[in-house]
């Protein structure tokens, strides 16, 4: 049965202005946990929502220049590929998963972590780098991905983020 | 399935307004559409619905912001300046298309 509005049904692009924040902390320096963080800042950027990265620990090999093209996947402690744990330790395992992965995250459109990094950007998300870690890692703003906006320590990405809801990976 | 009418033309949408009979959609249609959500179409607002206008077809899907990105060659930056907050959203809508089910 056909229903006849009357009025017209406009959806809601929810235009008043909404204060709605997302903090993402990536701490992981695995491919595939690059990923999460990306995928979900992406989508709430797509829905108007505010959006911070927070770099820290590993996940500093994100955005470090020199890694970021080249994380990595393993077998190894992953018992989700229902795989034989002591395959993953032959020579070469690695490499081959991460090809794989790769090829996979590649085979349906979504771009490797420097270019979903300057999507999110475009998107007008926000990255921050960890204070700390640059310091263990004796990393400066010119080794990091020119889109960070700067290194700067845990309190202050609290105090940027107030209001957040707040994502840890 | 209910239908709304919009600027006189009765047309087919889902609960949410979103039109769901490709052929019903003329680019006056559009207009109206953009209209009711805020947006004054000009030649930049066009390319992009007229790019996801003519990927559904071929995609049988709507395209995602990053395709219309990477394919459409129509700079994300630039489309959230046309179509502010929920770009992929709002094209979609214009465009009488679903909205995009791809995450990225």
């Amino acid at each position: 049965m056909t229903i006849t509005e009357t009025a017209p049904i406009i959806p809601s692009f929810g235009e008043e202005e909404s204060d709605r924040k997302l903090a993402i902390i990536c701490s992981k320096g695995n491919l595939d946990m690059a990923y999460p963080g990306l995928i979900l800042a992406n989508a709430a950027l797509g829905e108007g929502v505010e959006t911070h990265l927070f770099f820290t620990f590993w996940g500093f090999d994100m955005i470090n220049k020199e890694t970021m093209g080249d994380l990595k996947f393993t077998m190894l402690g992953n018992t989700a590929t229902h795989m034989p744990q002591g395959l993953g330790g032959l020579p070469g395992m690695t490499a081959m998963a991460t090809s794989q992965m790769k090829k996979s995250i590649a085979d349906i459109g979504v771009p490797e972590v420097p270019e979903f990094l300057q999507q999110i950007v475009d998107s007008g998300g926000h990255l921050w780098a960890c204070r700390m870690s640059a310091d263990m890692q004796h990393l400066e703003a010119e080794n990091l991905y020119d889109e960070v906006e700067a290194i700067i320590s845990a309190s202050d990405f609290i105090e940027k983020t107030e209001g957040a809801q707040l994502l840890f990976i | 399935m209910p239908t709304t009418t919009i600027d006189g033309n009765e047309i087919h949408v889902d609960d949410e307004g979103f039109m769901t009979r490709y052929d019903e959609w003329t680019e006056e249609l559009g207009t109206a559409l953009a209209a009711r959500i805020g947006v004054e179409m000009d030649d930049e607002h066009w390319k992009a619905i007229r790019f996801l206008r003519r990927d559904f077809p071929v995609q049988e899907e709507t395209a995602t912001l990053r395709r219309v990105a990477t394919v459409g060659h129509i700079p994300t930056k630039q489309l959230f300046a046309l179509f502010p907050r929920k770009p992929a959203k709002k094209m979609a809508y214009i465009a009488g298309l679903p909205k995009p089910r791809g995450c990225v």
